[in-house]
C-alpha cells in the first residue's frame, strides 16, 4: 500500500500544481478531507491503545539500551516523522527537546542544536546535512520507536528534503508565533502535502513577548487549510507543551506501511563519508529486514555490496543486529564513494530483486561558479579540501577550469545559491582555504538547428555551462533558460517596491493573496539567473528584512539569449564574456563597463571599455590616461624606499594580464568577477 | 651630508675634497649656530671641505629662525632652503606648521639679504580644498618675493599623521588626480614664463642657481649621511672597499646618540649595492633630471651595456618612445616634457629591461662596475 502511495506522490510535477495553488483551493480542501480521514482512522487506532503515560527518559536509560533488539519494534509501534520549518523558527531547538525528553541525550544547558553538527549550520541557523535520531518513547504502556528524520532546511536541498520526507509518514510543521508563515514554510508545506503526509502544525516561541499564536493559527487555516484547532502551541526553548508534541506524533501520524515478510527493500535518504569505514548510508527499510553479512544491491548502479555494519542513530551510531521493515537506521557496506550511495536510490537483497522506489533522480546542478585559490601556490591544498568536501556531498559537481587571469581552479555546480554559500563557508571554516568565487551563472540550453552541430554533440538539445560553448544564433532554433517559481511573503507596505524589483528581474506574477490582514504572499515565475546574483539581498534590504523568499525548480523556457563580449581597446577579454538575456544586455553591459572603469588603474594611454554583442557595441566607458604620476620628492633618504616600490611595480607588471596593450591587475578581475559580498 | 656627528665623517679619507654640505631633514635651524659651526669645523678637519663648498641649511620660517639666520651665515652657511610650504595661513594650519605667511615672507627677505641668489623656497600644492585658480594665484604671489630657486612638491599623505586621518575620515578632501595634474602643469608653465628653468621633477632655478647638492643625488654621486635616520651612498675606501654601499643610520635620535658615543658611529645597516642595483639607481635618479642621462654619464657606471642596448627591443619601451614620452638620441636618454610628469610609469618597464640584461650578462657586471 505504501508503494502505491509513493507512486501517487509525483515528485516531478509539483510545479504545475503549485502554480495554481490558490486557484484550486477546492481541490486542496478535497485533499484535506483525505487527511482528516486519515486522522480519524488513527484516532480509532488510538482508542485501542492502552492508556498509561510514561516517558522513555525513565524507561530507557543509556545503560538499558546497550543491546536493542530491533524485532521488538513491530511496524505499528514505529513513527517516522520530520520537522520542517523556515530558518530560525526553532526546528533544531525542538529536536533538542525531543531528544532530551526521550533520553537520547542528557538534559543539560549545552544541548543547542545537537543535530546541527557543522559550524556553518550553527552560525546560519540552518541544517545542511540531514541527521536522524531514533527516539524510544513509552506511551500508554507501549514503547514506540520514533524516528526523527531531520531534513536540510532550505529549498536548494528540496530534493534531499523530498527524499527525507519520503521516508516519513508525517511532519511537524513549525511556525514562529511572532513571524508567522514565511516563504519557506510554504515550500516545505507543499513538499509534505504532495507526499500526502500527516501534517502537524506546531506554533513555536509562544514565550516571546510579541508572540501572536492566534494570528498564526489563522494564517495556517487560510494558507494551508488546516483547522486551527489542530495547531499545537509550544515553546521549544522552555519545553512548554513539548510532551504533547510527542503524544500527537504517536496519535496522529500513521505507522509506516511496511511488511517484514516481504523481500528486503530500503530507501537511501542520506549518506555520509567516513574516512575509516567508507560510506555510511542512512536508510529507511520499506520491506523485509537486513542484517550483517547480507549481500545487497544498489538499484541505480547495480553493484553488489556486503553489509559490514548496521544500526540505528540515537543520534550517535548504535549498532544492532538487524533492521526490520518500517525502521530507519544506518548501514555500512563497503561503498567507497558517496556517489555509490546516491540519495533516493533503492537497496535490495541480491537474491530477491525488487522494483526500485520511484522518484529517484541524480543531483542536478543549477548554479555554477568558478573557484580559484587566492594564491596559486595554494592550489594543491585547496584541491584536497574540495575533494574532502565533495566526498560528503555528492550533489556538488566539480570540473577543472583555468583562467588566464585567475589561474588554475574549478567550475563547481551547486543545487542552488545557499548550497553554494554553504559549500564556500565550509571550505573556509573547516579547511581554512581562502578562495575567489566568481559570480554565479546558470546552465542554459540550446536547441540546435545545424545538422553539423547536432552530429557533433550527438543530440539536438545541449546544455551550455560556459559562454565559450555558446552556439551562434544561426545554428540554433531556440535558446532556453532555467526558470524557478518563487514565493515571497512580506508585509503589505513593501509590496510596491517588491513588485518593481520582480519586474526588473523579468519575473511574471502568477498569484497574490493576503495571508492575514497585513501580510501578502506572492508567486512569481523567475528566470533563475535573475535570482542567483543578488535578488535575495535586495529583497531583504528593501523590505527591512521582513520579506522571505523561496523558490523551486520550474523547468526551462525559451529565452532571447545573447553572448556579450567585453572589449578593452577593441580586444575581447575572454574571462568576462557572459551569456545574458537580450533585454538585460544593455544594463548588464553598462554595469560591467562601469565596474571595469572603476577598477582598472589608469594607464599612460586612454582605454576604451566596451560591451559588445557580435560586432555591435552596446555600452562604452573610457578610462582616461593619467597626466601625472611622479613622486614629487626624491632625495637621499627616499631613494631606498622608492627603489623598493619601483621594483615591486616592475615585478607586479609581469604578473598582470595583458589584453592588447592594456595591463589588468588580478585584483581587477577579482573585483569584477567575484560574487559581491553582502 | 646632514646634521651633526663625527664617527662617520672621520671614517673617510680626508684627502678627498668634499664640495658641499647640507643640514637638512627635520629642523636643523633649531640648533644653535655654534653647533652648526662646530660641525662644519669637524667636517673640514676630517673630510676636507673645500673653501667654496656649498653649505646649505634647511630653515623653518619661524620668528626664532629669522633671528638666527645671520649667525648661521657667520658659522659658515652660504645657502638657505626655506620650508615655506604656503602663503595661506589657513593652509599652514592644516599642514600642521607653526608659522604664518608673515613669518615666511620675513624669513625669505632676511635670507635673501644674507645670501642673495642662494635662497630656495619649498612650496606644496594639492592641499585640501585648493583649487587650480587658487594655486596659480598663490604661485604668482610667491614669485614676486622669492629668490632664484623654487622646489615644488605635491602634498603626499603620510600614514599616521593627523592630516592623513582627516582625509581618510572625509573631514578634508584633496583635489582629484586630474586637478593635481593641472596644478603641476600650470606651475611648470608659469615658472618657465618667469625665467625659471625646470632642471628636475620638482626643482626650478633661474640665473643658474641650481642646487649642486641635489644634483649630486640625481647624478648618482656619492654622499655621506650623518645623524639620526640619515642615508648614505659611497664606497668606503678607508676600509679598502671597492663597491658602493647603501648605509642607513639609526633613526631614533637618543638611540643614535648612545650608539655614536659607544661605538663611534650610528650606522644601523650597510648593504653593498650590486652592479645592477647601482645602475637601477643611476637610471631612476637620472631620469628625474630634464637633461636625463647622457651616454657619457651612463658609461661611467656601465661600460659594458649602453643605453641603446637597455632600451633594446622591448615593445613597451618602443611604444613609450613612439608616444613621445621617452627620448633616446645622440645625447642620451631623457623624458619629454609630458614624460617627466608620468615618470613613475616609465620606470618599471625600464627596470624590467635592465634586470633582464643583467641576468643575461651574469657576473660580468660586478667586476666592470666598481668605482
Amino acid at each position: 500500500m505504501l508503494l502505491s502511495l509513493i507512486c501517487a506522490r509525483g515528485y516531478v510535477v509539483p510545479f504545475a500544481r503549485r502554480l495554481l495553488d490558490f486557484r484550486i483551493s477546492k481541490i486542496i480542501r478535497k485533499k484535506h478531507r483525505y487527511i482528516t480521514a486519515c486522522t480519524v482512522i488513527r484516532h480509532r487506532w488510538m482508542r485501542n491503545a492502552p492508556t498509561i503515560y510514561a516517558y522513555s527518559s525513565r524507561v530507557c536509560s543509556s545503560q538499558s539500551d546497550k543491546n536493542i533488539d530491533m524485532s521488538k519494534f513491530p511496524v505499528e509501534n514505529i513513527r517516522n516523522f520530520s520537522i520542517i520549518a523556515h530558518i530560525d523558527h526553532g526546528k533544531s531547538t525542538l529536536a533538542d527537546r525531543l531528544l532530551e525528553i526521550t533520553g537520547a541525550i542528557a538534559k543539560t544547558d549545552q544541548n543547542k542544536q545537537v543535530l546541527d553538527k557543522l559550524q556553518v549550520e550553527r552560525e546560519r541557523g540552518i541544517t545542511v546535512k540531514a541527521q536522524t535520531a531514533s527516539l524510544l518513547y513509552t506511551h500508554q504502556g507501549s514503547t514506540y520507536l520514533l524516528n526523527l528524520i531531520d531534513t536540510p532546511g532550505h529549498v536548494d536541498f528540496s530534493y534531499e528534503v523530498s527524499r527525507s520526507i519520503s521516508a516519513c509518514q508525517g511532519v511537524l510543521l513549525i511556525v514562529d508565533a511572532n513571524q508567522g508563515i514565511q516563504a519557506q514554510t510554504v515550500a516545505n508545506f507543499y513538499l509534505a502535502f504532495e507526499a500526502q503526509l500527516t501534517i502537524i502544525p506546531v506554533i513555536n516561541k509562544i514565550d516571546l513577548k510579541n508572540a501572536d499564536p492566534e494570528r498564526v493559527e489563522k494564517q495556517i487555516e487560510k494558507v494551508f487549510d488546516i483547522p486551527k484547532e489542530d495547531c499545537i502551541r509550544i515553546s521549544a526553548k522552555l519545553g512548554t507543551n513539548v510532551n504533547q508534541v510527542l503524544e500527537e506524533v504517536v496519535k496522529r501520524i500513521p505507522p509506516p506501511t511496511a511488511n517484514k515478510d516481504h523481500p528486503f527493500k530500503a530507501l537511501v535518504f542520506d549518506s555520509n563519508f567516513d574516512h575509516y569505514r567508507g560510506v555510511v548510508a542512512n536508510i529507511a527499510v520499506f520491506g523485509g529486514h537486513v542484517r550483517k553479512g547480507d549481500r545487497i544491491v544498489s538499484a541505480y548502479l547495480g553493484k553488489t555490496y556486503e553489509v559490514n555494519e548496521l544500526g540505528i542513530l540515537r543520534p550517535e551510531e548504535h549498532p544492532t543486529d538487524r533492521l526490520y521493515a518500517g525502521q530507519v537506521g544506518y548501514l555500512i557496506a563497503g561503498m567507497k564513494e558517496v556517489k555509490e550511495a546516491q540519495i533516493g536510490d533503492t537497496l535490495f537483497h541480491q537474491k530477491h530483486p525488487v522494483e526500485a522506489l520511484p522518484g529517484f533522480k541524480p543531483a542536478k546542478a543549477m548554479v555554477f561558479a568558478g573557484m580559484y585559490p587566492v594564491d596559486q601556490s595554494d592550489y594543491t591544498s585547496l584541491r584536497s579540501a574540495v575533494e574532502k568536501l565533495t566526498l560528503n556531498d555528492s550533489s556538488v559537481t566539480v570540473q577543472r577550469d583555468s583562467s588566464p587571469a585567475l589561474g588554475a581552479g574549478w567550475r563547481l555546480g551547486f543545487l542552488g545559491l545557499l548550497h553554494m554559500e554553504v559549500f564556500n563557508q565550509r571550505l573556509e571554516q573547516e579547511h581554512n582555504a581562502s578562495v575567489i568565487v566568481t559570480s554565479p551563472t546558470v546552465p542554459y540550453r540550446a536547441i540546435l538547428s545545424s545538422a553539423k552541430l547536432i552530429k557533433e554533440y550527438g543530440e539536438k538539445e545541449i546544455t551550455i555551462v560556459s559562454p565559450s560553448h555558446f552556439p551562434d544564433k544561426s545554428q540554433v532554433s531556440d535558446y532556453l533558460e532555467p526558470m524557478v517559481m518563487g514565493t515571497i511573503i512580506a508585509p503589505d507596505d513593501h509590496i510596491g517596491k517588491i513588485i518593481n524589483l520582480c519586474l526588473n528581474r523579468r519575473a511574471v506574477q502568477k498569484n497574490m493573496i493576503y495571508i492575514d490582514e497585513h501580510r501578502v504572499m506572492m508567486k512569481y515565475l523567475f528566470p533563475l539567473n535573475e535570482v542567483v546574483v543578488d535578488f535575495y539581498d535586495r529583497l531583504k534590504s528593501l523590505s527591512s528584512g521582513y520579506a522571505s523568499f523561496d523558490y523551486e525548480d520550474a523547468g526551462y523556457q525559451t529565452a532571447d539569449l545573447v553572448k556579450m563580449d567585453i572589449l578593452l581597446n577593441g580586444k575581447p577579454v575572454e574571462e568576462l564574456t557572459v551569456i545574458v538575456h537580450k533585454d538585460k544586455a544593455y544594463s548588464s553591459g553598462k554595469a560591467m563597463c562601469e565596474r571595469l572603469k572603476d577598477s582598472i588603474p589608469r594607464q599612460l594611454f586612454e582605454i576604451a571599455v566596451q560591451a559588445a554583442i557580435g560586432s555591435k557595441v552596446i555600452a562604452r566607458e573610457t578610462i582616461k590616461a593619467y597626466r601625472k604620476n611622479v613622486l614629487a620628492k626624491c632625495y637621499g633618504g627616499d631613494v631606498t624606499r622608492k627603489m623598493k616600490l619601483l621594483k615591486k611595480q616592475a615585478e607586479g607588471k609581469k604578473k598582470m594580464r595583458r589584453v592588447g596593450n592594456v595591463e589588468i591587475p588580478k585584483d581587477t578581475f577579482i573585483n569584477v568577477l567575484k560574487r559581491k559580498e553582502k | 651630508m646632514s646634521a651633526a656627528g663625527d664617527g662617520d665623517v672621520a671614517a673617510t679619507q680626508p684627502s678627498i675634497q668634499h664640495h658641499l654640505c647640507v643640514f637638512g631633514g627635520g629642523t636643523p635651524s633649531l640648533a644653535p649656530p655654534s653647533t652648526i659651526a662646530a660641525v662644519l669645523e669637524t667636517v673640514t678637519k676630517h673630510a676636507g671641505l673645500r673653501g667654496d663648498a656649498e653649505v646649505t641649511l634647511e630653515v623653518n620660517p619661524t620668528p626664532v629662525g629669522v633671528a638666527k639666520l645671520a649667525d648661521f651665515v657667520l658659522a659658515g652657511v652660504n645657502r638657505f632652503s626655506i620650508g615655506l610650504q604656503s602663503l595661506r595661513d589657513e593652509d599652514l594650519r592644516v599642514l600642521g606648521r607653526d608659522h604664518d605667511s608673515q613669518h615666511a615672507l620675513r624669513t625669505v627677505e632676511e635670507a635673501r639679504r644674507l645670501c642673495p641668489g642662494h635662497v630656495s623656497v619649498d612650496v606644496i600644492f594639492g592641499r585640501p580644498g585648493q583649487s587650480l585658480a587658487c594655486w596659480e594665484g598663490e604661485l604668482q604671489e610667491l614669485l614676486l618675493v622669492c629668490d632664484d630657486h623654487v622646489s615644488l612638491y605635491q602634498l603626499t599623505l603620510e600614514r599616521g599623521t593627523h592630516l592623513f586621518k582627516q582625509v581618510h575620515s572625509g573631514e578634508l578632501s584633496l583635489p582629484g588626480e586630474d586637478i593635481m595634474a593641472c596644478m603641476y602643469e600650470s606651475a611648470r608653465r608659469i615658472l618657465e614664463e618667469r625665467g625659471f628653468l625646470q632642471y628636475e621633477v620638482s626643482n626650478f632655478a633661474r640665473r643658474g642657481a641650481v642646487s649642486s647638492h641635489n644634483m649630486g643625488y640625481w647624478r648618482a654621486g656619492q654622499y655621506l649621511g650623518v645623524g639620526p635616520g640619515a642615508h648614505g651612498r659611497f664606497v668606503p675606501r678607508g676600509e679598502g672597499g671597492v663597491c658602493r654601499e647603501a648605509r642607513t643610520l639609526t633613526l631614533e635620535p637618543d638611540v643614535w646618540m648612545r650608539e655614536v658615543q659607544r661605538w663611534g658611529h650610528g650606522t644601523r645597516r650597510r648593504a653593498e649595492l650590486s652592479h645592477t642595483e647601482l645602475l637601477e639607481e643611476v637610471l631612476v635618479m637620472g631620469l628625474r633630471l630634464t637633461e636625463g642621462i647622457s651616454h657619457q654619464h651612463w658609461k661611467q657606471f656601465s661600460p659594458g651595456l649602453d643605453l641603446q642596448q637597455v632600451m633594446g627591443v622591448s615593445a613597451e619601451l618602443q611604444e613609450l618612445q613612439e608616444r613621445g614620452l621617452l627620448i633616446l638620441d645622440h645625447r642620451g636618454l631623457r623624458c619629454s616634457w609630458e614624460g617627466l610628469a608620468v615618470l613613475d610609469s616609465l620606470l618599471p618597464p625600464l627596470l624590467s629591461e635592465l634586470q633582464a640584461h643583467a641576468h643575461a650578462q651574469g657576473a660580468v657586471g660586478r667586476t666592470t662596475g666598481s668605482e
